[in-house]
């Protein structure tokens, strides 16, 4: 039952600023995920919250309680690395075991700890192997094991996910999910590039760009009302199409975003005609590729795969009006 | 070129290289285990079997003693040169602080003079310590000679290990005495086992230090007495007593090789991390 305050966070390299003052409160209990394009800081973010890099400036407040000089072990957090990083000559059990050993935890206790973690996590037949003896999958579950012996009061996932291959990185998410449901006292933040984990994962995804908060709310609320074309772009696949100047005009907008599940292919008259360049089908749906004569291709999801054939004069409307108009700052247009 | 010309071509030249390497080695046993005039004879077969020298180079004089002075000299230097270089190898690989690479060239620089350079300022300084004529005086110059070298590969070997096993740790919360002690030390096993043996032979095998810091016999190691070795007279060298002395001082070397190449496990932090 954890509060994070983040405080006019800044953290510089040098001269370069990678935080550039972040004002954030992370809820008790919350799934909190940063996430942003490589580079934006959103890792940078998490060791700070860490406790393995310094903070510059700012403050950070665990429960109100300034944390900023705390080791992190003292701030009582745990942390599951996008590497594993397990230590390649202790087993399993050893592996898990060496954080409460440390904080000289009784053997009957470590013990008990250990087989629940391994219980929940299904990983109790492997308890006398080394890391190198276990796959991929096994490897990442070990780490989150590692991380929840420790009962911590926060609990921080850098990328976790990356390493493995699609179809266990989508078993794995769930498994996090389900963990998540299990630790409801835990508060967690767990970053990401991928904006599917973040919108399958998160209470409140916090959307960062070049060391500042872009935007910070539910799945939904970044999905149906982005403030920024940044957030509108970033959130949800395929991505958002952006219209500019005679298209974005007619709707009294600079810019103008339609998402493509959002677009429809009319018999007749539509708001947009162009040629089909491309369709990609993918069996329950498909994309179409359209050439309305904008910079870039209108991107169109459609149920079910295609019929028309690249070349096929289109006719393209917004479902329902359906649109976001954004003005010159690339934020909401008003009215 | 037909493949047969190519693997007897290879094998040729290993088997010259072997050659090489290994006949002095073998010289020294057959002159060993020869006796009398036998030994002033050019032969590349043992043609005679006798463990007279051995006997005599055991139980005359003060050999024994001279080969326990190498083994403990030799042994601390390996601990101490290992215990300060592990530390310092932490500390030059994964603390972040100014004029890092600066003292890092500085410790390589130490090895770019010769011994006996050296020698005359050595010499007073162990004077000044009290240490002439004692192991400890050995002991001390050995390991300003091995550290540098140690410190360098470590540091190396340490800088490779995986960030993220150090970061795990502290948030395990191990303090560095613990990361380095109980994380670190189980990996580098490999690098250990090499910059110890390395360190122990040029230790074993020193001789213009141990000449110029000891004066007595007791205090002596074994390169310095075999040197000094004299026979009945002036004029004659006692062969066969240096050939002996020489290979029973070679032994412990093969065997700390043998024993340590098993445990030269390579790839041991594979399965840590990714891939």
């Amino acid at each position: 039952m954890t509060v994070i305050r983040l405080n006019n966070v800044r953290k510089s390299f040098g001269t370069y600023d990678v935080i550039k003052g972040v004002d954030l409160e992370i809820n008790p209990c919350e799934f909190m995920v940063f996430v942003g394009p490589s580079g934006c800081g959103k890792s940078t973010l998490l060791r700070l919250i860490a406790g393995l890099e310094d903070i510059t400036s700012g403050t950070l407040a665990f429960d109100d309680k300034v944390v900023n000089s705390l080791t992190p072990s003292q701030r009582g957090i745990a942390m599951v690395f996008q590497s594993y990083a397990l230590y390649p000559h202790m087993t399993v059990y050893d592996n898990m075991a060496f954080g409460l050993k440390l904080a000289k935890g009784g053997a009957d206790e470590i013990k008990r700890r250990v087989n629940e973690a391994a219980e929940m996590l299904q990983i109790t037949g492997y308890l006398d192997r080394l890391p190198k003896q276990l796959s991929g999958g096994q490897r990442q579950r070990v780490a989150i094991g590692r991380a929840i012996v420790r009962d911590p009061k926060v609990f921080l996932f850098d990328e976790p996910l990356s390493n493995l291959d699609a179809a266990l990185r989508v078993q794995t998410r769930l498994e996090i999910a389900k963990l998540h449901a299990k630790m409801h006292e835990t508060t967690m933040i767990y970053v990401t590039h991928d904006q599917v984990e973040a919108m399958t994962l998160a209470d409140r995804i916090c959307v960062l760009r070049d060391g500042n908060v872009e935007q910070v709310g539910t799945p939904m609320e970044l999905y149906e009302k982005p403030q920024s074309t940044f957030v509108a772009g970033f959130i949800g696949s395929p991505k958002m199409n952006f219209l500019t100047e005679k298209f974005a005009d007619a709707y009294r907008a600079h810019t103008l975003g339609v998402r493509p599940e959002h677009l429809e292919i009319r018999d007749k008259a539509g708001t947009w005609n162009g040629k089909l360049i491309l369709s990609e089908n993918l069996g329950s749906e498909s994309y179409l590729y359209i050439d309305i004569g904008a910079k870039d291709p209108l991107v169109v999801r459609q149920d079910g795969s295609a019929r028309q054939q690249p070349g096929d004069l289109l006719h393209v409307s917004p479902i329902n009006d359906n649109v976001h108009r954004f003005d010159q700052t690339g934020h909401p247009a008003q009215a | 070129m037909p493949v047969a010309i190519k693997n007897t071509a290879f094998y040729g030249l290993v088997a010259l290289i072997v050659l090489f390497a290994v006949f002095p080695f073998y010289y020294a046993i057959i002159t060993s285990l020869k006796t009398g005039s036998a030994l002033f004879t050019i032969e590349y077969w043992p043609t005679s079997f006798s463990l007279a020298n051995y006997v005599s180079v055991i139980e005359t004089g003060s050999f024994p003693r001279n080969l326990l002075n190498s083994l403990v000299v030799s042994g601390l230097v390996v601990a101490l040169s290992l215990l300060m270089a592990v530390t310092a190898a932490f500390a030059l690989a994964r603390v972040r602080f100014r004029g890092r690479s600066l003292l890092l060239l500085t410790i390589l620089s130490v090895s770019m003079f010769p011994q006996i350079a050296v020698l005359a300022g050595l010499f007073e300084v162990i004077r000044f310590l009290g240490l002439y004529n004692t192991l400890w005086g050995l002991i001390f110059s050995y390991t300003i000679f091995t550290l540098p070298f140690t410190v360098w590969v470590l540091t190396t070997f340490m800088r490779d290990l995986p960030i993220e096993i150090e970061e795990a740790a502290i948030v395990d919360g191990a303090t560095p005495w613990v990361i380095i002690t109980k994380v670190f030390l189980p990996l580098m096993w490999p690098a250990l086992v090499t910059t110890g043996l390395l360190a122990f032979i040029a230790a074993w095998n020193e001789f213009l230090f141990a000449l110029t810091f000891t004066s007595s016999t007791e205090t002596r190691t074994v390169p310095v007495i075999i040197a000094l070795l004299s026979g009945n007279s002036a004029h004659e060298i006692p062969w066969g007593l240096i050939m002996a002395a020489s290979v029973i001082v070679t032994v412990p070397l093969v065997v700390l090789v043998l024993i340590f190449q098993r445990k030269i496990i390579s790839g041991l932090t594979a399965g840590g991390v990714k891939g």
